[in-house]
C-alpha cells in the first residue's frame, strides 16, 4: 500500500552539477514550483500551476538536485498529523496505522520510507520537527530569516520558515546550506546564511557542550518519550557534555500565543483566496462577497475554516487587545526567557513531541487537543530560533525526537550536538 | 475598552452590527457573525459545531490573561529597495489561473 506522501509525483530534472547531484528531493506542496501544480494540500488550489520557481526552488536546482514530487501536507500547514489535506492523510512508514506527523507529514515520510533522499519541509510552529520526530528522520527548523519565504504560500510569514528533511543530520545541514543565504526578494532574509558550512559542523564534537532542559517542556511528557530522552542527554554527557535544568514558565502560554497569532496572520494571508485570480471560483452570482464565501466554503476543508475564523474573531474590533495584544507580549516574554536560558547554556533540549505519533483518526475531532500536543515546538517560533529533532530511540517500537534548541543563527552549534546524538 | 461600550461595527454595504465586548461564550450567532466578516459560507452542522469548538478554544486562550507585560526589544528595522521598474510575471502568466479572463483582465463577480 502506498505511504500517500505525495500530492503530486512528477520527476523535475536538473541540468546544473552541484552538491545535490544525484539526490532525490521531494518538495513539500506550499513551495511554489514552476509549471508543478502546487495545491497547498487543498481543494482551493487543487489546479494552481505556478508560473514561478520559489528561491528555495530555484537553489536546488542550481545545486543539481532532482524534484521527485510535491509532498502532502496539512492543509495551507493547518495540522499536526498531514490528516487535514484534502488529498488524504499519509501514513507512517515506521507504523502504517500512525499518522507521520504534521504538517510536512508527506516530506517526513518520502525519507523515511526511502522515496526521496532528502525532502524540504516548512515549519511554523513545529511542522518540520514533528513529523521528522514521528517518522524517525532529522528536521531543522532554521532561525527566522535564514531561509528565504519567497514563493512560500504564506500562512503566519512571522512564524514560519523553511527547511530541511534527511535521514541524517549531516546530509540535513548540507540541505540547508543549499537553500540558506540572503534574497534580495525577501526583505527579512539576512546576510548570516551566506556561505555557510553547517554540514561541516556534524563532527559528533559535544566536549564541554552545556546544555539546558527547561523542566517544563519535559514534565509533562509520557514517560516512554522521557525515558528515551533522559537516555539521549545521558549519552551526551557520556560524550563529554553537561546538562541542568532550566525553567521557563513562559512557555507555558506559548500554546495559546502561537495559536493566536498563527490564526490571526492566517486570516488575514489567506484573505486572497476569492476564486478570482486562482483557485476555485464561486461563480458570478449574487455580489462579490457572495461568489467570494462560496468559493471559499467549496475551497477550504474544516481547519482552514477554523483558523480563519478565530484569527478573524482575535483581530476584531474589541477583543484584539484582549487575545492579540496579549498573545505578543507572551511572545516578548518567551524570547526574553529564552535569552536568559542561553546565558548558562549553549544549547537547551526537549521531547520534540511529548507524544508518540497519535493513530490515525484519533485527534481529529477534539482540536483543542490537537494544538496542545505542539507545546515543545511552538515557543521556538515565537523566539524566531533554530532547533533541529534528532532521532532518539524509541518508545513501544515508536520513534522519540530529540529536539535541540540553539541562539540565534546558532544552526552550527545544533548541529554540532545534534550529530553527537548520532554517535 | 469597558464592558458597557458598544461601537457599530461596519461588515458588508448595508450590513451594521452592533457588537459588545463581553466575556460570554461563542454561540451560534457569533460563529455567523465571524464567518460573515472572514466571507467564509458555513452550514448549519458546522456552524453548531464551531460554535462549540470555539467555547473550549477561547476558553483556553484566556489564560492569556496572566500573561505580564513586558518590555518589547525588538531590534526591527526597516528594508527598503529602490523603486524601480524590474522583471516580473507576463500578462499571459499572471492570468493564467484565473477561472475567467477577458480581454487581458480577471474577471471578477459584480461589485454591488
Amino acid at each position: 500500500m502506498s505511504l500517500n506522501a505525495f500530492i503530486t509525483k512528477e520527476t523535475v530534472e536538473s541540468d546544473d552539477d552541484g552538491p545535490l547531484s544525484g539526490k532525490s528531493i521531494a518538495v513539500k506542496d506550499n513551495i511554489s514550483t514552476e509549471g508543478l501544480r502546487t495545491t497547498c494540500g487543498s481543494e482551493m488550489l487543487e489546479d494552481y500551476v505556478p508560473p514561478y520557481d520559489a528561491t528555495v526552488v530555484e537553489r536546488l536546482k542550481d545545486a543539481g538536485a532532482t524534484i521527485v514530487g510535491k509532498a502532502n501536507m496539512d492543509e495551507f500547514g493547518m495540522g499536526t498529523t498531514t490528516e487535514t489535506s484534502a488529498y488524504g492523510p499519509t501514513k507512517n512508514p515506521v507504523d502504517e496505522s500512525r499518522v507521520p506527523g504534521g504538517s510536512s507529514g508527506g516530506s517526513a515520510a518520502a525519507v523515511a520510507a526511502g522515496e526521496a533522499d532528502l525532502a524540504l519541509g516548512t515549519d511554523t510552529g513545529g511542522s518540520i520537527r514533528c513529523p521528522a520526530a514521528f517518522c524517525g528522520v532529522v528536521g531543522i527548523k532554521p532561525t527566522y530569516g535564514l531561509v528565504s519565504r519567497y514563493g512560500l504560500v504564506a500562512y503566519a510569514n512571522s512564524l514560519e520558515q523553511i527547511g530541511p528533511i534527511a535521514p541524517s543530520v549531516e546530509e540535513a545541514a548540507a540541505l540547508l546550506d543549499v537553500i540558506a543565504g540572503p534574497d534580495e526578494r525577501d526583505a527579512t532574509t539576512r546576510e548570516e546564511g551566506e556561505d555557510s558550512n553547517f554540514a561541516a559542523a556534524a563532527d559528533g564534537d559535544v566536549e564541554g557542550l552545556t546544555i539546558g532542559v527547561p523542566t517544563e517542556l519535559v514534565d509533562g511528557a509520557d514517560e516512554g518519550v522521557k525515558a528515551a530522552f533522559w537516555d539521549a542527554l545521558d549519552e551526551l554527557e557520556a560524550q563529554g557534555a553537561e546538562y541542568h535544568e532550566v525553567s521557563m514558565p513562559s512557555t507555558e502560554k506559548a500554546v495559546a500565543a502561537y495559536y493566536v497569532i498563527a490564526m490571526s496572520e492566517a486570516s488575514s494571508n489567506l484573505a486572497r483566496f476569492d476564486g478570482v485570480r486562482y483557485g476555485k471560483s464561486g461563480g458570478y452570482e449574487g455580489n462579490w462577497n457572495d461568489a467570494f464565501a462560496r468559493a471559499r466554503e467549496e475551497g477550504f476543508g474544516s481547519e482552514v475554516k477554523r483558523r480563519i475564523l478565530l484569527g478573524t474573531y482575535a483581530l476584531s474590533a474589541g477583543y484584539h487587545d484582549k487575545y492579540y495584544a496579549k498573545a505578543q507580549d507572551a511572545r516578548a516574554w518567551v524570547k526574553q526567557d529564552f535569552d536568559a536560558a542561553f546565558e548558562d547554556a549553549d544549547v537547551l533540549a526537549s521531547p520534540t513531541m511529548p507524544v508518540p505519533p497519535f493513530e490515525l483518526g484519533e485527534s481529529l475531532d477534539d482540536p483543542l487537543q490537537m494544538y496542545l500536543a505542539d507545546a515543545n515546538t511552538v515557543p521556538v517560533n515565537l523566539a524566531n530560533l533554530p532547533a533541529i529533532s534528532v532521532p532518539a530511540g524509541e518508545t513501544d517500537g515508536l520513534p522519540v525526537g530529540l529536539q535541540l534548541i540553539g541562539p540565534k543563527f546558532g544552526e552550527e552549534t545544533i548541529v554540532r550536538a545534534a550529530s553527537a546524538v548520532e554517535n | 475598552m469597558p464592558d458597557e461600550t458598544a461601537h457599530t461595527e461596519t461588515l458588508t454595504p448595508g450590513l451594521r452590527h452592533l457588537r459588545y465586548m463581553s466575556d460570554t461564550p461563542v454561540d451560534a450567532d457569533e460563529v455567523r457573525h465571524v464567518a460573515e466578516l472572514a466571507r467564509v459560507d458555513l452550514d448549519e452542522d458546522e456552524v453548531e459545531e464551531f460554535a462549540a469548538q470555539f467555547a473550549d478554544i477561547l476558553e483556553y486562550f484566556d489564560a492569556l490573561d496572566e500573561v505580564p507585560e513586558v518590555d518589547r526589544e525588538d531590534e526591527l528595522v526597516n528594508v527598503m529597495r529602490a523603486d524601480e521598474v524590474r522583471e516580473g510575471l507576463t500578462q499571459e502568466e499572471a492570468l493564467s489561473n484565473a477561472a475567467e479572463t477577458e480581454d487581458g483582465f480577471f474577471k471578477g463577480p459584480r461589485v454591488s
